[in-house]
């Protein structure tokens, strides 16, 4: 696979580390201690373009790549996880989808106001009896003339009451199995939709992540997206894309507590010497970045593959489990690294591996990513 | 361009709202010396409107062996195009061996206009200035790249061989009043066009800095300043120094001090010219903040506190009764 | 109105170090910016163009890479840009940088000049004005602010002890300070665009200019020597009773011309 980082993306990461460090680091350390949405950085992304990156500009994006919108979540996911997933869930769970699945008509709807980021999207998929086994969906869909009647719950979603757009899934024909679940666009503020209890989490601890509750929710045809009962493999689809969001955030959580334990180490002495003269620090750290430099190669491909339109779900899986499992060894050893200020709330590292531990289980688990890339070697 | 015609050193002497700038005594301290090194005269040139003969007699009684004095309503306020004129057409006339102009914000602005009308080199900001030995280049020497390099320039085939000097740099002379000199008016035909420029407003003020990362002098205090009433005597020293206070977060979770002039890992990075560290033991997180300083002074009654380690000069002492002993000092010297 | 924006390509000299083995610059992996004073005019031009409307084409000389800060000039929202490239131009001082610029500058045309106050790889503060000289044009230096009002502008130069309001007519050039905003970030789609726009790249046999009077045999001033500062060391430290703490404090400020 031949791909690299070219002179544009170049630019574009030197604008996105300003913006990051100008505009996202000053917050992180509030967003996570107060449970506190970023909106107004959400506003400013919005404004400079990220909310839209990969997205022709016919359809209001800013006519990049996929490259260009992963340097983008792992720039952001340095400084701060949260604002990382909040990116990635509106551009590769919702807008993504719309745009490759979408009719013209529902493009052209949706898709200028997610792009421009006027309006903010979510991903409605996992239940309270269906997160791993994505199959076992409850929320259903009646077809009702010129409308769905959409009932169920859904849980654990990010962006939330925040969003604007929601991609949701239900049983259309339970008889059918996975082959009977159906993708919709539901818009907030229909009747019949709210949302429910709000998770207290471990990390990313600023994005929303909600219950959404669907009483009687009429839903238009129009908003069915792809065809009846190919929703799952849409969501499938959409989750590979997704994955490389993820792992871009991983691998911006894993390269941000680099950075933070150099600064640290060169810093702080102990025995009279700066603790990076010392030869564990230097191997431990040596070990982090070879580490997290694998884990870039891996992300960076699974974005060309997908820049390429080429397969890319088992490089995507590939990307998300290294690079997540990657993020929760790094950030551990950069609080350790820390010793006992990394412990504490002063240092951004223990905020950093509380993040990270998320990317190893939302938008499928590292075992989920296992079993995708065992299926493709074992077909 | 025959350079053996140019002889002699002149400098600008920059005078606001008649009143004649330090730089300019500095700058006819230099120029002296160089002046008797080439044993060729040393030239004031004073723009203005309104002049004193005491303006001329200062002049004068600091160097300068003849005053040319250009006195015209046009000149009152500064101005680029009437003064760029006046001094450019003295240059001409004069035919100076040297030209020196205080770096202020009117000098930068003045000489790189008057010395490319005049069509010869100017040096920027130069904080030294000498005779090279055996020619008559003039050596001046700046600091660039951030201050990372000195550079020694020359101009070895223009004249005159310009330069912009930093003030506060050079020495000035002991005032002699016994000094004799001539001073000589100089005509200039100006016309309504040079007064395009319209001045709406002048403001004058003292600089107010609101943020400590702007100050170029941070007198930073912590816990060793013992309460908040001797922080008042810190903030004496730094007004003094033209600075601001600082504080590490001992004293700012003391109450002593605002949040805002926090210095260090949860506070602000600064990187002031000069930082005084007062009774700041120096951990991490505060040097994390102030590592990248000019020059960084430390003082503390603990000879073994790690700010000393970071300290480009550091005194062991008790801080409590440095701080008025050397606001004291900097009040005689600035009175010299 | 027709405004041009000079910018400069500067190692970003906060990341520069001094090898403390020879006691030479680092310069490898110091990333380069555009001059943050000229990035200010960038801005000032950018914020006339939305206020008032206006043509903005950021001007730049250096060499071939310096293409890359003209792109972020681009990607910012500037409409054109042009890069003054040429071995011949080489070792150019500010006199014959500014003779330089001033022949690309009548060959583009113009309103309104802004630069930089100066740059902080040479902190000269000069190939402005000498721009302005050069051309015949009014210049205001260190200017924090402009409103355009009727057919001149209003802008605020400061002094080191306050400042005046001048009303200025055009054409003219302005030298700013990077005080006066804070330049927007580049946009995303702006970046893409950027690598698609062409940027025109003139030589000396593109510009009306005396070929005795560019690059190093046409500056009057050259570099006679350069050496770095000396590294940091560990400082000296007295302990002493305060009153002498004290003058040696002021004898050390002294002698780095601090005080």
């Amino acid at each position: 696979m031949d791909f690299q980082v070219r002179r544009e993306h170049r630019l574009l990461i030197q604008m996105y580390r300003a913006f990051a460090q100008n505009e996202v680091r000053p917050l992180a350390k509030e967003v996570d201690e107060q449970e506190r949405f970023p909106l107004e950085t959400v506003r400013k992304m919005a404004r400079f373009g990220f909310m839209g990156i990969p997205f022709p500009k016919e359809y209001g994006g800013q006519g990049g790549d996929n490259l260009a919108y992963i340097l983008a979540v792992e720039e952001i996911s340095k400084v701060c996880g949260t604002t990382g997933v909040i990116l990635s869930a509106h551009t590769s769970l919702c807008a993504a989808p719309i745009f490759e699945f979408g009719s013209e008509a529902q493009k052209q709807a949706y898709l200028p106001a997610l792009a421009k980021g006027e309006k903010l999207g979510a991903f409605a998929l996992t239940e309270p009896n269906a997160g791993t086994d994505a199959a076992g969906q409850q929320c259903t869909a009646e077809l009702q003339g010129d409308h769905y009647l959409l009932n169920g719950t859904k849980i654990f979603i990010t962006n939330a009451q925040f969003a604007d757009i929601y991609l949701v899934f239900a049983m259309t024909d339970k008889a059918k199995g996975t082959r009977g679940i159906s993708a919709f666009i539901v818009e907030k503020g229909m009747a019949g939709f709210r949302i429910g209890k709000k998770e207290e989490k471990m990390g990313i601890r600023g994005s929303a992540t909600c219950e959404l509750i669907f009483e009687n929710v009429n839903v238009p045809v129009a908003n069915l997206l792809g065809r009846e009962g190919g929703g799952f493999g849409l969501a499938m689809k959409t989750l590979d894309g997704g994955r490389i969001g993820i792992a871009a955030q991983a691998l911006g959580l894993a390269q941000g507590a680099i950075d933070e334990t150099l600064a640290y180490s060169k810093e702080r002495k102990q025995f009279g010497k700066s603790i990076a003269s010392f030869q564990n620090s230097q191997f431990q750290l040596a070990d982090m970045q070879t580490r997290t430099d694998a884990a870039r190669l891996l992300v960076y491909r699974a974005a060309a593959l997908k820049d390429a339109k080429q397969p890319y779900s088992v490089e995507a899986a590939m990307a998300k489990l290294f690079a997540s499992e990657t993020a929760m060894d790094v950030t551990t050893k950069a609080v350790q690294l820390h010793g006992g200020y990394g412990y504490t709330r002063e240092y951004p590292v223990e905020r950093m591996m509380r993040d990270a531990k998320i990317t190893e289980i939302y938008e499928g688990t590292s075992e989920v990513q296992r079993m995708v890339i065992s299926a493709h070697l074992l077909r | 361009m025959d350079i053996s015609s140019y002889h002699g050193v002149m400098v600008f002497a920059e005078q606001r709202n008649g009143h004649i700038q330090k730089v300019t005594f500095e700058l006819l301290g230099a120029g002296r010396a160089i002046a008797d090194k080439l044993a060729e005269p040393l030239f004031a040139v004073l723009l203005g409107h309104q002049l004193t003969t005491q303006h001329s007699a200062d002049l004068i009684a600091h160097g300068a062996d003849q005053v040319i004095v250009v006195d015209h309503p046009y000149l009152a306020d500064y101005r680029t195009e009437p003064y760029t004129k006046a001094l450019a057409q003295i240059i001409d006339q004069v035919k100076p061996c040297i030209g020196l102009v205080g770096a202020t914000t009117l000098g930068r602005d003045l000489a790189p206009r008057a010395s490319a009308r005049v069509k010869t080199g100017l040096t920027a900001d130069c904080t030294a200035l000498e005779m090279e030995d055996g020619s008559r280049n003039l050596l001046m020497t700046r600091p660039a790249f951030g201050g990372n390099i000195m550079a020694t320039i020359i101009c070895p085939e223009h004249r005159p061989q310009m330069a912009t000097v930093r003030p506060g740099v050079m020495r000035k002379l002991a005032r002699d009043e016994a000094r004799q000199g001539e001073v000589t008016t100089f005509d200039v035909a100006f016309h309504e066009e040079d007064l395009s420029v319209e001045i709406l407003e002048t403001v004058i003020e003292q600089a107010t800095l609101k943020n400590i990362e702007e100050a170029s002098v941070l007198v930073s205090g912590g816990r060793g300043m013992g309460n908040a009433e001797n922080f008042d005597q810190l903030r004496k020293l730094a007004t003094s120094l033209g600075g601001m206070v600082a504080a590490s977060r001992g004293a700012v979770e003391a109450g002593w001090v605002p949040q805002d002039r926090q210095v260090g890992q949860t506070g602000k990075t600064v990187r002031p010219d000069l930082y005084l560290a007062c009774g700041i033991s120096g951990m991490i997180q505060h040097v994390a903040g102030m590592e990248e300083s000019g020059y960084i002074v430390a003082v503390n009654k603990k000879a073994d506190a790690p700010i000393f380690e970071h300290a480009d000069l550091g005194i062991v002492t008790d801080v409590n009764r440095l701080v008025p002993a050397l606001a004291e000092e900097l009040r005689k010297r600035s009175g010299e | 109105m027709n405004i041009v924006v000079c910018i400069k390509q500067v190692p970003d000299t906060t990341e520069v170090r001094i090898d403390p083995a020879t006691g030479t610059l680092i310069r490898e992996g110091v990333p380069s910016i555009i001059n943050p004073d000229d990035k200010a005019g960038l801005e000032a031009a950018l914020a006339l163009k939305g206020a008032v409307g206006a043509t903005v084409t950021a001007l730049s000389m250096g060499p071939p890479q310096a293409e890359i800060a003209l792109r972020e000039a681009l990607a910012m929202g500037a409409d054109h840009a042009v890069l003054i490239s040429d071995k011949r131009f080489g070792g150019a001082d500010t006199w014959a940088t500014s003779i330089t610029l001033a022949s690309a500058l009548r060959r583009l045309g113009f309103d309104l000049i802004l630069c930089g106050r100066q740059a902080i790889d040479g902190d000269t503060a000069q190939v402005g004005p000498q721009i302005a000289e050069h051309l015949g044009i009014p210049q205001v230096s260190y200017v924090s602010e402009i409103q355009k009002v009727g057919d001149r502008l209003q802008v605020k130069r400061m002094f080191e002890n306050g400042y005046q309001r001048l009303s200025v007519p055009m054409p003219c050039l302005l030298t700013v300070l990077k005080e006066m905003n804070a330049p927007r970030y580049m946009n995303v789609g702006g970046v893409f665009d950027a690598f698609r726009a062409e940027i025109p790249v003139w030589t000396v046999d593109d510009l009306d200019v005396d070929r005795a009077q560019i690059g190093l045999k046409g500056s009057p001033t050259r570099v006679k020597k350069s050496y770095t500062k000396g590294t940091k060391s560990a400082g000296k430290v007295y302990e002493v009773e305060p009153q002498e703490g004290a003058r040696i404090i002021v004898e050390h400020l002294r002698e780095k011309f601090i005080i």
